[in-house]
């Protein structure tokens, strides 16, 4: 049982994994955080995507071990310490970028990454962005929408196309 | 100025600031103490008899508990079917039993054959595969048409043959029907698929057994649209426990679309493994399992008719069916190609004589269900599509077609037994033509043929029936449940409010548009008013969440508690202002009395029934609650018209949306931002089904789209901006809110205009292509046009 | 998953040292091969990560010109900084999505061999050198049919090196579920003729289309592309037909010429 540490959410976090163990079921057992959620087995559906590093990766496709000494921000290290949402999670919730929630955190997480590369992205590069984040119930439309207007983008013209 | 308070504003949601934080508590989020874990063993055999079952090696295994076979639940329930058909000679359908754990015969790969449950779920694996299984392989049934022959093998050995019912409807017009074909100046007729689906919301399946021996109460938290049918059908039907020992809770459920209305084996196997091994026993889906144990939804091949006279009215309709149930019947499965189905026959059309034959059919795959819309997409798809054939072949507008035979007469009573109440279909019509830019689409067409591409246009319109419906009409029809739905409301003493519902919410954002309503009776903010729902130790009883029927029937039993409650107050009001009870008015959170200036808060009237010093105790009781139940007087009929464009590459075959219009008539709307973003989810399914989905079998029942590598889901670079307006609006006749359902129409109404715009796509290009299947994939697309 | 050591060497030498042990597996971004494990389908006793080798990340140019790309590069750095061979660039920029582009690299995707992967094209068309712990290995010798390669158990990949062509394009036309390639055909000119790969269409795996190559050599326009090859030996699943494949074969072709000129 390697002994792994990482910084989670800016807390440094320990713990003790089997070579197997996934860095989503690490987050999610046993440090108790569950907005990573898990929505399939072959690494498509994006629900687990954190930030190793500061990049979007799934963490249902890494292992636990492979993130010792990592840095991770989770979707509950993005709202500010007194709940104050980011700007993305409040494009989320101003555009109705999100029904079930599920999918939710994975979205999130990786329209932060995509906004840090790209700060103006088009309709068209962040639908391509979101390639492997799967959303069954908005149609895309509005989380489409929402991470234009948390890129400062005018999107009043969309609701009426 | 739009409104930002109350019924009509377009609130954002409450609920999102906890998905958005991560701090949603799905069921999978649940650990309890002590808890076990399980790993079902499933059959990787379509058809098979069970001939070596031995865990004796396994069950020695490091980490397990107990090993559970059918020996185990000899004595328990199946699984209960909740509505029976009756065919059309009077008969019963024919109604298989429904193993928990399969007994003697596998009948689709992925039904249980055992269940490990271990200290940790690797060790759960581990064990499971040292059970030694052997199944003797019988021959697959998994066409339809081969299932239906003499000589077929049988799925069920103590069935009669694969036929569950022979259902027509309405077997009396049959003769008029066939003379009006007959008589007709033109007929098109049409054979399609409408195509399997896995209807795959993001959050798989989970559910969590608990067991307190010293009260000797079970415990289900489960991924449920409607824990109190789960607890009634387990409990009564299943494990026999009774339901106050039984408590179901469905916490933040991550997507249903019908697939988890349904009570399954794993819920009602945990329940029973927890009390077995009195300890909390676990199951997670993997999205492997869930492909191959969630019910599908759709899978009909229909042929249709539809007869015209020499003016292109409509004069008849008839459609066969055959409909696949797979191997065995879930929870409503022979409801959605009869009752949900046939009577959405007639459309928006005053069409006089309809005739429909559905053939349900056992197969060796996995169960079908209601998938989002459940009846009524299979319905609209084949009367729109063999309505615009009719147009191509008389070489009439397809709008003009439509128009000419709209219903425009409320209320109509169609020929397949239904009432409409309201409606507006020229409105709805108008609309869209106003926001699809028709007039434009010439000059895109030939944009995209610059370009070498082909584009095509589509309108379809629908209607469906939400809002299920009148108990005693159902109970009828077959339904083994009401289909009420109950509401609490309860104030407190400081005058805010708690709702209880028996509508569970899944994305569809209860918790923000219930308040919204009660806002508006009261006059109050909506944040003085808390929803509570999914669990049947706080909701009194609920019929849960499915058919578009939440506000319209969750809502209007919100609202008659709600009048209660105001009706309650406004005595105490009158008391406390000693005036008459007529006078009393309730406007702004504050009661006055008529023509004076007399006025008391809402406050201080929950208050004085909580601390009733000044209070008419000999009229009325203490205290401020009230519970209703409603149930509806009919359906409710949300319609509309759809367009769609495409541009299909004649090289590769691959279609792209490039336009999506959808004008919906959903009566009166509590939120409209919601009300657009389930249309807008709506419409991605339905693309989905017309584009990209597609559940396949192979011919000895391997499911062959058994994951996301080979199911393909929509993606948001598959589908563009929709355009959708419900302003065309015709309100409910028979629900206080005047309300009808919104949470279907996309999905039911966007298959035909995609189908539509790229058969008129290959036809400018003069190609002969009438109908090609969903899923319109490239490789089909290419191939129609070969 | 059946459970194994983990292992991360920080040098080559010791991570072909940690793959001496008896079914001992490379582990590179894992994008495939962590939900094969899932599924059980493999039984690795250890897993050696090739992720914390500095040596083996990274991208530069050759003596010989060529761009010589670290076995551990993951996609999204090729993607950015393989702007000396821009259509491999691109390629790169379209494995899988942003998140697995963050994982996935290079050595994992030639090792693995999908016969739908995109890098085995890029590969094949350039006549890329695969070069190992061990030895050298041309493209041509190295695809050896699907998920087979001419790596030995323990070889690792530790380079790949791209001669960087005059003109070169690459067309995926995508599995709608999957996204990996449904047929994919990478075109590269160089001076002394056109290579054309195709991946996804073979249930051999990725194969060179040699008529192609021999009439884009002496005509290097979308019209030289001759018509559909054979569908023989395509592959035939839900998603398409053998002769839909071998029909996507020239219309990419054509495509991926018309891009490079």
């Amino acid at each position: 049982m390697p002994d792994i540490k990482m910084k989670v959410n800016g807390v440094e976090r320990s713990g003790s994994v089997e070579g197997r163990d996934l860095l989503s079921s690490f987050l999610r057992d046993d440090l108790g955080l569950t907005g990573t959620h898990v929505g399939c087995d072959t690494s498509q559906c994006g629900a687990c995507v954190v930030h190793v590093d500061g990049e979007a990766v799934k963490s249902c496709t890494m292992l636990a071990a492979e993130a010792d000494g990592a840095e991770i921000v989770t979707i509950e290290g993005m709202a500010a310490p007194d709940g104050t949402l980011n700007t993305i999670q409040q494009a989320f919730q101003d555009h109705h970028g999100l029904q079930c929630g599920f999918c939710t955190p994975g979205m999130v997480m990786s329209a932060s990454a995509l906004l840090k590369e790209n700060p103006k992205p088009t309709e068209a590069e962040i639908r391509a962005y979101l390639e492997g984040n799967i959303c069954r119930c908005t149609g895309y439309h509005n989380i489409v929408k929402a991470i234009m207007a948390a890129s400062g983008q005018d999107v009043g013209a969309i609701a009426a196309e | 100025m739009p409104k930002d308070h109350g019924i009509g504003a377009a609130q954002t949601r409450r609920e999102d600031v906890r998905f958005l934080t991560g701090q949603g508590n799905y069921t999978d989020d649940i650990n309890l103490k002590g808890q076990a874990y399980v790993h079902f063993l499933r059959s990787d055999v379509a058809h098979g008899k069970i001939a070596k079952l031995d865990t004796s090696a396994a069950a020695a295994m490091p980490g397990v508990v107990r090993i559970f076979t059918s020996a185990d639940f000899e004595g328990v329930g199946g699984l209960p079917c909740g509505w029976q058909v009756t065919d059309k000679h009077g008969e019963p359908m024919q109604e298989p039993a429904h193993p928990i754990i399969a007994s003697g015969k596998v009948r689709h790969v992925g039904e249980i054959v055992a269940a490990v449950v271990a200290e940790s779920l690797p060790q759960a694996r581990d064990a499971a595969e040292a059970i030694e299984l052997d199944i003797e392989e019988l021959p697959p049934v998994v066409d339809m048409k081969a299932a239906l022959e003499a000589g077929s093998a049988k799925v069920h050995d103590d069935l009669t043959s694969n036929l569950c019912y022979d259902w027509g409807f309405v077997e009396e017009n049959k003769g008029a029907v066939e003379e009006a074909f007959g008589k007709a100046a033109h007929v098109t007729t049409l054979e399609l698929v409408n195509n399997r689906l896995i209807a795959n919301p993001m959050e798989p399946r989970v559910a969590v057994g608990d067991y307190t021996r010293h009260s000797d109460e079970s415990t289900l938290y489960t991924t449920s649209q409607n824990p109190h049918v789960i607890r009634l059908l387990m409990g009564a039907f299943v494990l026999g426990i009774p339901e106050h020992k039984l408590r179901v809770v469905a916490p933040d459920v991550g997507g249903g679309f019908g697939t988890k209305i349904f009570h399954y084996a794993e819920e009602a196997f945990c329940t029973f493994a927890a009390k077995a091994c009195n300890r909390a026993v676990k199951w997670t889906s993997t999205r492997s399992e869930a492909f191959m144990s969630d019910a599908h939804g759709r899978d009909h091949v229909t042929t249709i008719q539809l007869a015209l006279d020499e003016n292109n009215n409509f004069t008849a309709l008839r459609t066969d069916t055959l409909a696949n149930m797979g191997a065995y019947l879930s929870t409503f499965a022979p409801s959605v190609p009869t009752w949900l189905h046939g009577t959405l026959m007639a459309g928006n059309y005053k069409t006089p004589l309809i005739y429909v034959n559905v053939k349900a059919v056992f197969t060796n795959t996995v169960p079908v269900d209601a998938y989002r819309g459940a009846g009524r997409p299979e319905a609209t798809y084949q009367l729109e599509r063999v309505i615009d054939k009719a147009a191509r072949e008389l070489g009439v507008d397809p709008i003009a077609l439509r128009r000419q035979n709209f219903v425009t007469e409320f209320p109509y009573a169609t020929p397949v037994a239904v009432e409409y109440d309201t409606g507006d279909y020229h409105g709805t019509m108008d609309a869209l033509e106003r926001m699809a830019d028709f007039a434009g689409f010439e000059a895109r067409r030939k944009e995209s043929e610059a370009k070498g591409k082909l584009r095509g246009l589509g309108v379809n319109c629908y209607i469906e029936a939400c809002g299920i419906a009148p108990s005693n009409l159902v109970g009828q029809l077959g339904a083994r449940a009401g289909l009420y739905e109950s509401a609490t409301v309860r104030v407190n003493a400081t005058g805010g409010l708690v709702v209880m519902t028996g509508s569970h919410s899944h994305g569809q954002g209860h918790e923000t548009t219930f308040p919204q309503v009660i806002a508006e009776m009261i006059g109050i903010d909506e944040s003085m008013v808390e929803i509570v729902h999914g669990d049947t130790s706080k909701v009194p009883m609920g019929m849960g969440t499915y058919g578009s029927r939440s506000l319209a029937v969750g809502g209007s039993a919100m609202v008659r508690a709600a009048e209660k409650i105001i009706n309650k107050t406004k005595k105490i009001a009158a008391h406390l202002m000693e005036a008459s009870e007529a006078d009393i008015e309730l406007k702004d959170g504050a009661f006055s009395v008529a023509g004076t200036d007399k006025s008391v808060a809402w406050g201080d009237v929950c208050l004085a029934a909580y601390v009733p010093h000044n209070y008419p105790l000999e009229d009325i009781e203490p205290g401020l609650e009230e519970t209703a139940f409603y149930d509806p007087s009919n359906f409710t009929y949300p319609s509309g018209a759809y367009a769609c464009e495409v541009e299909v590459d004649p090289e590769t075959g691959k279609v792209t949306i490039e336009r999506f219009a959808a004008a919906d008539d959903f009566g009166n709307v509590v939120n409209p931002m919601i009300v657009e973003g389930q249309v807008h989810g709506g419409i991605a399914q339905g693309v989905g089904q017309a584009l990209l989905e597609g559940c396949v079998y192979d011919e000895n029942g391997q499911l062959l789209s058994a994951s996301y590598m080979d199911y393909a889901m929509p993606r948001a670079d598959d589908l563009p901006f929709y355009s959708v307006d419900h302003s065309s609006a015709t309100p409910c006749t028979h629900n206080p809110l005047g309300v009808k359902g919104c949470g279907e129409a996309g999905a039911i109404g966007s298959p035909p205009s995609v189908v539509n715009a790229v058969v008129d796509a290959l036809q400018s290009a003069g190609k002969n292509v009438t109908h090609i299947d969903m899923p319109l994939t490239p490789a089909r697309v290419w191939a129609a046009m070969q | 998953m059946y459970n194994f050591d983990f292992e991360k060497p920080s040098t080559v030498a010791d991570a072909v040292a940690a793959l001496g042990q008896e079914d001992a597996q490379a582990l590179g971004g894992g994008q495939t091969l962590i939900p094969t494990l899932k599924q059980r389908l493999a039984s690795p006793s250890k897993l050696v990560s090739l992720k914390g080798i500095p040596e083996m990340v990274g991208i530069c140019r050759g003596d010989d010109g060529a761009l010589c790309i670290g076995g551990a590069t993951p996609h999204v750095q090729v993607a950015a900084e393989a702007g000396d061979y821009p259509a491999l660039a691109a390629l790169a920029s379209h494995i899988g999505d942003p998140a697995v582009r963050n994982r996935g690299t290079i050595g994992g995707s030639l090792a693995n061999n999908d016969p739908a992967a995109c890098y085995p094209a890029a590969a094949l068309a350039s006549g890329a050198t695969i070069k190992t712990n061990s030895r050298e290995i041309a493209a041509d010798d190295y695809f050896q049919g699907m998920f087979t390669t001419a790596l030995e158990e323990g070889e690792i990949i530790t380079e790949v090196r791209f001669p960087v062509p005059e003109k070169a394009n690459y067309q995926k036309f995508v599995q709608p579920a999957s996204r990996f390639a449904l047929t994919g055909v990478f075109v590269a000119k160089y001076a002394d003729g056109v290579r054309v790969a195709v991946t996804g269409a073979s249930e051999e795996g990725v194969f060179r289309w040699t008529e192609a190559e021999a009439a884009l050599s002496s005509n290097f326009s979308a019209d030289a592309v001759p018509s559909a090859p054979s569908a023989d030996g395509m592959i035939g699943d839900i998603h398409g037909t053998p002769e839909y494949r071998a029909h996507l074969i020239a219309v990419l072709t054509k495509r991926a010429v018309a891009a490079a000129a």
